[in-house]
């Protein structure tokens, strides 16, 4: 049995049409598999980012299935994709997205609030995710009171608020320092094998590649061939020579 | 089977639980083993609306100046149309009359021509009619101590009428009484300085004639700002110059059972060349002449409505502002896959919330204005019913100025929060 709960199948993607038509992907062929820490790497406009919408059910692929535990959500309307996002995916944003009016506890209880927890079972689920990714002493600060390491820390609560089987990041060690970077890599990989989730990074940052389990390098839309098999090394995903 | 992944919400709470729907799904989330609670009890919406109110200080100053102004400028001008209705029709709905029979044209009660009493006869022949008074009423100058003169309007009733008599009377000599003392006028207190009186007895002079104040009433404003001078009809002819045979109007009280539009119909065949009208025609007849003909009420209206759309702006505008600046945190929520309903809860609450804020501020400053000006010829009135329509109005002008920002939430596309 495969533990893969994102597949993309010959996935390509198209944005406009007619003359001015750019092909972002071409013919993807991928799974995010729990347990595993994947990251998308690749330069500036190879097309990871618009991949990580798509396996991230944000993008509907102008050719191609995706699947979610074996069912395609291709035929799913915009509202049907919002709820399978809130139920199965997390998020975890570049910018942090924090709400700035509200307290660290709050922020993830925004997203609890979305799923239907509310209340003191909101509260104690906010400051237990809290606690899990070390912020247990800054519970009831607002993000202006909080470090770049410390925000990145309150995105992942967030975004682990709705247990999620997959959590989704779009560079989320950029504004850290190596340090943070790290504690940041560390925590994704604790989420990823000890609670059994699937991690899809995309990033340009070196400093974390040795952290992964696995790197698939997006060139011109397509994957690189050479970061096709099921682990490459960290040498391989920056580009140099197998 | 394509397309039939389901996502909504189920009451399962393992992870290996299908979801039910046409048979095939995901497993579920851990999440919910999570106490599940109603929607309808979440307050996050809520908090996150106050929040982004109160997190800037000068734009929420910005909102509550605006829609306080807003209020206080529809409770004032609302209040002054109210004060307006009233007062154009006063007499007339204080007269406790069945029928008007007046000059064939008259446009308000305060305008009145002349009429032959002769027309009271005549009334009283008409079958159902129980009795019929004389009223006279016309403009007169009354002279101040200091020699200034004021417009006034004297209005002559018999001493013994049952219609048409001043009410509110202060305690002390009764109506009767009062009117019933030759050269006797009574006034209202609202007026005794403008008119430059401050006792009983004191003698005045009215189209050079000497009168004296037999009794004050309290409270009978007048639209015109020409007080109201009751007096005996004797008197009133002496003042105003007027003929033994002219009065201005006949009060109709018909017998008990009788129906006043018959009555009416009844009189108009027996004189032809009058009119004759049912109270609240010649109240509604009296307070559309000031309020629309002469523009007055549509000055206020006017003013009503340019104040609301005042606080739609400033209401739009700076809730687009905030929402203008959360859009990020709100793109977060819907790549979430938070639906735009909760976006739009946030947007609204923001709105509404910031409405009342500024409403209480508004109104209570309306109403504080109101009651110290209680006293004054023109004040405003604001009963609870207008406070509260001014609520709904506002709520409502809050709703409308979110709008703009419902619209920009629309459009958030979740992909952009990547970039």
């Amino acid at each position: 049995m495969t533990d893969a709960v994102v597949t993309a199948a010959d996935v390509t993607h198209t944005f406009g049409s007619g003359p001015t038509a750019f092909t972002a992907l071409r013919a993807i062929d991928l799974e995010i598999r729990k347990d595993e820490v994947l990251l998308l790497m690749g330069p500036s406009g190879s097309g990871k980012t618009t991949l990580l919408h798509i396996l991230g059910c944000l993008l509907r692929p102008t050719a191609g299935v995706v699947t979610l535990q074996g069912e395609p959500t291709g035929s799913l309307n915009e509202d049907q994709l919002g709820a399978l996002r809130l139920q199965h995916f997390g998020f975890v944003f570049q910018a942090y997205n924090l709400f700035p009016v509200l307290t660290a506890t709050e922020n993830v209880m925004v997203a609890l609030d979305l799923m239907g927890v509310a209340g003191d079972a909101a509260r104690d689920r906010a400051r237990e995710l809290l606690t899990l990714v070390g912020l247990a002493n800054r519970l009831d600060a607002y993000p202006s009171e909080l470090s770049s390491g410390q925000k990145q820390r309150v995105a992942i609560a967030r975004a682990l608020a709705g247990d999620p089987q997959i959590l989704m990041a779009d560079e989320p060690t950029a504004a850290l320092d190596a340090e943070n970077g790290l504690k940041a890599m560390e925590l994704f990989r604790m989420l990823a094998h000890r609670q059994h989730r699937a991690v899809v990074i995309v990033t340009h940052d070196p400093r974390i590649v040795h952290l992964a389990d696995r790197i698939v390098r997006i060139e011109d839309g397509r994957i690189a061939p050479e970061s096709a098999a099921a682990t490459v090394s960290p040498a391989l995903a920056m580009g140099a020579a197998p | 089977m394509p397309g039939a992944l389901h996502c909504g919400k189920s009451r399962g709470n393992k992870r290996d639980v299908k979801m039910s729907v046409q048979g095939i799904g995901i497993p579920e989330p851990q999440y919910r083993r999570l106490a599940v609670m109603p929607r309808w009890r979440s307050g996050m919406t809520l908090l996150i609306a106050w929040r982004n109110l109160v997190h800037d200080r000068v734009r929420l100053l910005v909102t509550l100046i605006g829609i306080a102004f807003s209020t206080i400028l529809m409770g004032l001008e609302l209040g002054m149309l109210l004060n307006f209705l009233h007062t154009t029709s006063t007499i007339v709905d204080h007269a406790n009359v069945d029928l008007w029979v007046t000059a064939h044209g008259v446009r308000s009660v305060d305008l009145a021509t002349p009429l032959e009493e002769r027309r009271r006869f005549q009334t009283l022949s008409v079958a159902g009619v129980a009795a019929a008074e004389s009223y006279l009423l016309q403009f007169a100058f009354w002279k101040k101590p200091d020699g200034v003169r004021e417009t006034v309007i004297i209005i002559g009733v018999d001493p013994h009428a049952v219609m048409g008599l001043p009410w509110a009377i202060e305690p002390g000599r009764s109506v009767h009484d009062a009117l019933s003392i030759p050269d006797g006028v009574i006034v209202d207190r609202l007026y005794a300085e403008k008119l430059g009186i401050d006792h009983i007895d004191q003698l005045v002079e009215i189209n050079d004639h000497r009168a004296r104040v037999t009794a004050f009433t309290n409270g009978i404003r007048t639209f015109t700002q020409s007080p109201y001078v009751f007096t005996s009809l004797r008197t009133a002819r002496l003042l105003t110059g007027r003929a033994d045979k002219d009065i201005t109007y006949v009060l109709v009280r018909l017998e008990k059972g009788q129906n006043p539009e018959a009555a009416a119909a009844a009189l108009a065949t027996r004189m032809p060349d009058v009119d004759v009208l049912q109270p609240t025609q010649f109240s509604n007849k009296s307070r559309t002449y000031w309020l629309f003909t002469t523009g007055a009420g549509t000055t206020l209206i006017a003013s009503s409505v340019l104040a609301l759309m005042v606080g739609v702006v400033i209401v739009a505008q700076t809730l687009y502002a905030s929402t203008m600046d959360r859009l990020p945190e709100y793109a977060t929520i819907r790549a979430m896959g938070g639906p735009r309903s909760y976006l739009y809860k946030i947007v609204i609450k923001q709105a509404v919330v910031g409405g009342l804020l500024g409403y209480g501020v508004g109104i209570t400053l309306v109403l504080t204005l109101a009651y110290l000006a209680r006293h004054s010829s023109a004040a405003p009135q604001v009963p609870w019913w207008m406070a509260g329509s001014i609520a709904g109005i506002t709520i409502l002008m809050c709703a409308v100025a979110s709008l703009v920002s419902l619209n920009k939430v629309i459009s958030i596309d979740p992909v952009k929060v990547f970039r």
